[in-house]
């Protein structure tokens, strides 16, 4: 006599990216703070020193946030705001010992700003265009500026004098960096597509660089052996010991990649784009390892000190602050959880060792059967199918329902099991359907339970309101659903023609593409996976 | 057919055990049960074959015990005779030739002398389907070989199914059923009354016979019906005023019935696979013991009704004890319809793989013919219900080690979509079994045509690919372990699929280091390298699709042969990626021998399976034989020997390493055997019987010793022997008996028999000691109670005689005082204590 064997519960591959331990680093932060800013947030920086306020650039104005995790809430509001600009202001950052902020703008002009001040400190003027890179240099008293005149510039703080003038870029200044190690060198990226590195001490580029596309960012090792550049859908990793040999293109967004970052460990890189998407890569393979989703198209993103926060501000003008979960708030979850009896009741009696005059009863093992199975094993078809519809099992755990379901139709069952069923029952089933019924895991199964369904009830209907709503809701989802797998199928089409006639790299962007723009064709994507048409 | 040196063609196993109702011997230790054209002998506690009773010339088609002798069984055979057995030592008896193809046989003990047999009827040209009763007067006779011609007609127009037809209270009345009537045959009244169902009632149930019953001591008939109804006959020998009532229960046919031997009981069981116990009056109680593992075809009930045993579908026979307990499982090569997987040999248990019982998958045995284990594929319950689609096994696969086993199961609904499931089983150690892996669902979207693993056994990857209608080949890949999950294990993930210009793949193969994979799509055969999934070149052969596809092993490694539809068995090589040779046969199989380069090809020719055996490299085959079976061939398997034969003979050598089997169309298992394998076979075949010993009770103890004593007694060496028999009031044995409770006790005539007998003394002893025996019995008489008076009377004449036949001392004995006589026996009782504790000693 074999013991019941219950019914499977289909095991579904979770959709999206694996477990990795990235994924569990990435995602461990809180829900994001918002905070709506008053135009597109074009630039973040981070105070190198503690308490790590970060300027954020807005439209006309530099706010400044503190930022210390312990005050969490008071992050919202900004510290101290600039508003001294004429004009749209660029790139603000802080000075390596957090006391000054330099910031572009639009009107050419360059501000100096004291952290504890107001009112500008320095202006520099002579720059002719739009001011978008300003930095210090390593020596704190050279500032650095890259405009849209071509130019860039040095200039001295004490004096407020230009230093020196570098017209070797054909477009627009658009990204620069200086070096934290030698005073003296300076990258710049512009969007003639070249990456250029000065040398303070002459007066020309020592080494240029060839993106391929405009340069929106920039972004130096710690090291400074490595440099990586961001332009168009490329992020590229240069090796500047080697004469500015090029070691790796990525191209992993579909749209500009629009900042860069680091993590504090050098271990991740960080990529952001108008796609949305911010993405990160492991430094020693550039794998992309994890993904984060934005609401709009992403301008600038900055991580703070020990990636203690992300910031990221958006076209939208929303700045979207994630910090980290402290250690208790991550234990939270566990501590939720129901406690159980203590392991000592487990245990107890089982390590029992009987005697020599001990007279071993064997029992047999009792087979624990989930409420469903116990129905079932019964042959209690509809009674199976009500356990297995009850509220909870039907809201959290809805492929339990769908097992049943289709464990009753193997049984040819599914019939008397839906059959017979008031108005109240009914409604729960076609509740039930509509909320799964499109879901691709589960369609098979629930499209023959929903014919069965209408066969059987077809000669009530008009008789119960709340059922002829349902039944009205069921036909206008499955009509919006037939549209839709119509465009898809269409979308699939163009696609096979594309295929068709260019090579695998131009399937796998477009692969990219179309699973990032809709992010429900995810289903439809293991038709179309890339892998399967390499022959 | 021409005769090779010694090589045949033999059966080889798995026949079937469920063919008809089995029997349980009267001693409940034996079950004796139909089997092919053999009746086999299985202990019911140790599920083991003792004996296989070989003799008829065709299917045996029942087995009966004889009524007057509980050690004899009686089985019929379609080659019309009834052969008499011995079945515990094994030996043929009698053969009563009956002269026409029996379908069954009946008997009673209320009919000593004849037997009842079902025989078509005679000068009907509709004989295939109208059978009749016969009774068969067994002559009494001496001979081995006994011509049985008197037979006389029961019934007629019966029905063929032994369950059918029964024997009623006392052998007073046989009832048969057949189709809607019920026929009840009074031998006494020599009259039969008939009782007619309709067709169909009113709620659509159908009324069809299926089984009948007869309680053993009361009046009363139970049968059983298509509609899974159960009705009890009673006042059936009157025609008008008969009664029945129904018990419902089972949902389709009820496929047998059995009352135990008291009557109290009723068993029932159909295709639901459920054993149903009915009280007998009071029918609304019912015990279930469900989940038998398949349907129900038998169930017999033994003597004393304390097992029963049921046989079912799948070749399985279950012995259960008192409807509580399954105690003993008996089962065979299960075989159904067509076997969806390949035959395969598990590398580890060198047992033989196919699919078995539904959602099964069958691990056989082929030295000790015997089922190993089922391994359940598809886990979920199954319905026993006709007409439901249910999951079947369809592909399984080993690797070359042993470690890791592929299986496909798919369900086709009517209407709904193909339910495919790829499962990947890994070999566990400690329990010694498959673990489940990895579930794949839906790795093809159709059919999957063909599944092999890679065979390389030294390289770090374990790679399988899969074919399937879909237009697409996929290669699957244990993926190495991730960090964050290292508890899970490693798991398979797909690792490339491929395809050719939209063509459908049938047949893949690797070649036997691994570095190459052969996939067909239809007349194309594709070469790719499955390190980097090249397609290094394509062979082709057209104009109709590849059958089989089969590397080289070896010596012969570089040759890739292949099949096609278009009747042509052609050898590419492969260094040259050219047609090497080709020759123009129907080959419906191919299939390489593992362990030597050797290549049968089964080719089918107008109607008969023609086998020949060759190397790639050499254009002569081997081996070559003519119509090895009708039919075609489409399963077969080499399967490696225990131990290398030391074969010298060029024909048979091929045979030297591995054994080859093959299913015939009939689903029969045959392989092929030398003479000098036939001959080892023999001489390990003669079985050590074990006496195994009855079970140890308190009236074993006191019989088991009694009878050793009795064995010591007889033992010519102690000369003494009748001065050990035991007094009868000082017995152990007796104190036993007088303290045991009476309702343990077996009934008091087995025990007289057996009492009197230790009394008496062997005719062996010497003259003085029979005599001092006499005596005493006498003086023991008024102690003894008048039963055993005759007994020891009739012993009396016996011992005269033995007295008579002695010699002249006898005339003194009668002149002994009484004195010397008690001194004499004084001397006995000591001389007992005292010997008996020497012995012991």
């Amino acid at each position: 006599m074999a013991s019941f064997k219950p019914t499977k519960i289909q095991v579904y591959p979770k959709l999206g990216e694996k477990v990795t331990q990235d994924t569990l680093y990435w995602k461990n932060y809180k829900a994001p703070v918002q905070i709506k800013e008053f135009g597109a947030v074009t630039h973040i920086d981070f105070s190198p020193v503690a308490p790590h306020n970060f300027a954020v650039t807005a439209f006309t104005r530099v706010c400044w946030h503190l930022f210390v995790h312990i005050y969490g809430p008071f992050s919202q509001e900004p510290v101290k705001t600039f508003t001294r600009f004429k004009d749209t202001a660029y790139s603000g950052r802080f000075r390596s010992d957090g006391q000054l902020l330099v910031a572009g703008c639009e009107d050419s002009v360059v501000r100096l700003f004291d952290v504890g001040g107001k009112v500008a400190l320095r202006m520099f003027r002579g720059h002719t265009k739009a001011v978008h890179v300003t930095d210090f240099t390593s020596d704190r008293y050279q500032i650095l500026t890259g405009s849209d005149d071509y130019t860039c510039r040095l200039w001295d703080i004490p004096n407020s004098t230009e230093l020196n003038t570098y017209q070797e870029h054909t477009d627009y200044i658009r990204c620069g960096v200086t070096s934290k190690l030698n005073r003296d060198l300076f990258i710049t990226g512009s969007y003639d597509h070249t990456l250029k590195l000065f040398d303070a001490r002459v007066d020309r580029s020592v080494m240029t660089m060839d993106h391929g596309q405009p340069v929106e960012s920039l972004l130096l090792y710690p090291s400074e052996g490595l440099l990586v550049s961001a332009g168009g859908r490329y992020v590229k990793v240069w090796d500047l010991l080697k004469g500015g040999q090029p070691l790796v293109s990525l191209k992993n967004h579909h749209k500009t990649v629009t900042s860069l970052c680091l993590s504090t460990n050098g271990q991740r890189l960080l990529s952001a784009s108008l796609d949305r998407h911010v993405k990160v890569y492991n430094t020693t393979n550039y794998k992309v390892v994890h993904n984060f989703d934005y609401a709009a198209s992403i301008l600038s993103l900055a991580l703070a000190p020990d990636d203690e926060s992300i910031v990221v501000g958006m076209t939208n003008s929303i700045l979207s602050i994630k910090h980290r979960k402290s250690p208790e708030e991550s234990k939270e979850i566990s501590g939720q959880q129901r406690r159980r009896p203590s392991y000592r009741v487990f245990v107890k009696g089982k390590n029992y060792v009987p005697k020599q005059d001990d007279y071993l009863v064997s029992k047999p093992v009792k087979q624990h059967l989930a409420k469903y199975d116990k129905q079932l094993k019964k042959f209690n078809v509809s009674k199976a199918l009500d356990t297995a519809l009850e509220t909870w099992t039907r809201h959290r755990k809805p492929e339990i329902t769908v097992a049943v379901i289709k464990e009753l139709d193997r049984r040819g069952t599914l019939n008397n099991a839906l059959a017979g069923r008031d108005e109240q029952g009914l409604s729960q089933l076609l509740n039930f359907l509509i909320g799964n019924l499109v879901d691709p895991r589960f369609a098979p199964v629930l499209v023959t339970a929903a014919e069965m369904i209408l066969d059987i009830y077809h000669s009530v209907i008009g008789q119960s309101p709340v059922v002829d709503r349902q039944l009205l809701r069921l036909q206008e989802l499955l009509e919006r659903e037939i549209d839709y797998q119509q465009d898809l199928l269409e979308v699939l089409g163009m696609l096979d023609t594309m295929f068709a006639s260019t090579g695998l790299e131009c399937l796998c962007n477009l692969f990219f593409e179309t699973s990032d723009t809709f992010p429900d064709m995810t289903f439809v994507s293991h038709r179309l996976h890339p892998a399967r048409l390499l022959v | 057919m021409v005769e090779h040196g010694d090589i045949r063609v033999v059966h080889r196993g798995g026949s079937k055990i469920n063919f008809r109702k089995p029997v349980i011997t009267n001693d409940s230790r034996f079950l004796l049960c139909a089997s092919g054209e053999s009746v086999k002998v299985f202990s019911t506690s140790t599920e083991e074959c003792i004996h296989d009773l070989r003799g008829h010339t065709d299917l045996v088609t029942g087995v009966l015990i004889k009524p007057s002798n509980h050690l004899q069984a009686f089985s019929c055979s379609a080659d019309g005779t009834v052969r008499l057995w011995d079945f515990t030592d094994g030996i043929l008896i009698k053969t009563y030739v009956i002269g026409y193809p029996i379908f069954s046989i009946h008997a009673s003990p209320h009919h000593e002398g004849v037997i009842f047999v079902v025989t078509p009827m005679q000068g009907d040209k509709r004989s295939g389907e109208l059978f009749q009763l016969v009774a068969v007067h067994l002559p009494q006779s001496g001979d081995q070989l006994v011509e049985a011609r008197e037979l006389s007609a029961v019934l007629t127009g019966i029905s063929s199914n032994p369950a059918a037809t029964v024997f009623g209270r006392g052998g007073e009345y046989i009832a048969s059923a057949n189709g809607l009537q019920l026929e009840v045959y009074f031998f006494k009244k020599q009259k039969a009354y008939r009782f007619s169902l309709k067709e169909d009632n009113k709620k659509g149930g159908k009324n069809t016979f299926t089984c009948v019953a007869c309680h053993p001591n009361d009046d009363c008939i139970a049968t059983g019906h298509e509609d899974g109804k159960i009705r009890l006959w009673r006042n059936f020998n009157h025609k008008k005023e008969y009664t029945y009532s129904t018990l419902h229960w089972h949902h389709s046919a009820v496929s047998s019935l059995s009352f135990t031997p008291e009557g109290t009981n009723l068993l029932s069981g159909g295709i639901e696979s459920v054993l149903v116990q009915w009280r007998y009056n009071q029918e609304n109680q019912r015990d279930f013991l469900p989940r038998l593992g398949a349907a129900i075809t038998h169930i017999a009930v033994s003597p004393d009704g304390a097992l029963y045993c049921t046989s079912h579908s799948d070749n399985k026979i279950t012995i259960i004890q008192s409807c509580v307990k399954v105690s003993a499982v008996i089962q065979g090569l299960v075989k159904g319809e067509s076997v969806g997987t390949d035959l395969m040999i598990d590398p580890r248990s060198k047992s033989l793989v196919l699919n078995g019982k539904p959602g099964h998958l069958q691990f056989y045995s082929l030295q000790r013919d015997k089922l190993l284990y089922n391994l359940d594929i598809v886990q979920q319950e199954y319905i026993h219900e006709s007409g439901l689609q249910q999951f079947e096994v369809v592909k399984a696969a080993f690797d070359a080690s042993g470690n890791w086993l592929a299986t496909v199961e798919e369900r086709k609904q009517k209407g709904a979509e193909l339910e495919l499931n790829l499962k990947l089983w890994a070999f566990d150690e400690q329990t010694q079994s498959f673990v489940l892996n990895t579930t794949i669902s839906a790795p093809h979207e159709a059919q999957i045509t063909g599944m092999c693993f890679s065979h390389a056994t030294d390289s770090q990857t374990t790679m399988l690919v899969s074919t399937s209608k879909d237009g697409h080949f996929k290669a699957w890949q244990l993926a190495a372990q991730s960090q964050t999950d290292a508890d899970e294990g490693p798991s398979w993930s797909c690792d490339f699929v491929g395809a050719y210009h939209g063509l459908v793949p049938e047949c893949c193969s690797f070649s036997a280091d691994g570095s190459l994979l052969a996939v067909s799509f239809q007349e194309v055969v594709t070469v790719w390298s499955p390190a980097s999934w090249e397609l290094l070149t394509t062979l082709s052969q057209p104009p109709k699709a590849i059958r089989n596809l089969c590397f080289g092993r070896l010596s012969c490694s570089k040759y890739l042969l292949g099949t096609t539809d278009s009747n042509l068995l052609c050898c590419w090589n492969l260094l040259t990626c050219s047609l090497e040779w080709s020759t123009s046969m129907d080959v419906s199989l191919l299939l390489a021998d593992p362990l030597s380069e050797n290549m049968a090809a089964f080719c089918c020719q107008a109607g008969c399976t023609d086998l020949f055996v060759f190397k790639p490299s050499e254009p002569r085959p081997l081996f070559s034989q003519k119509a090895v079976c009708s039919g075609m061939v489409t399963r077969a398997v080499f399967a490696p020997r225990e131990e290398m034969l030391e074969s010298c003979e060029e024909s048979s050598q091929w045979l030297n390493r591995s054994q080859l089997y093959f299913l015939t169309q009939y689903m029969d298992l045959m392989t092929f055997t030398t003479k000098t394998e036939e001959e080892r076979l023999m001489a390990s075949s003669k079985q050590l019987v074990i006496d195994d010993s009855v079970a140890m009770t308190p009236f074993y103890l006191l019989l088991g010793k009694h009878r050793q004593q009795q064995q010591g007694g007889d033992d010519p060496q102690s000369g003494v022997s009748a001065e050990r028999t035991p007094l009868p009031q000082g017995s152990v044995a007796i104190k036993e008996l007088l303290q045991t409770p009476a309702h343990v006790l077996p009934s008091t005539s087995f025990l007289c028999s057996m009492f009197v007998q230790s009394l008496l003394i062997s005719v062996t002893d010497s003259r003085e000691e029979s005599k001092h025996a006499e005596e005493e019995m006498e003086s023991e008489k008024e102690e003894e109670d008048s039963e055993e008076e005759i007994e020891s009377s009739r012993t009396r004449p016996e011992q005269q005689a033995a007295v008579g036949g002695g010699e002249a001392a006898e005339s003194a004995a009668p002149a002994m005082t009484k004195a010397q006589v008690r001194e004499l026996r004084r001397v006995k009782k000591l001389d007992h204590s005292w010997l008996a504790g020497l012995l012991d000693s």
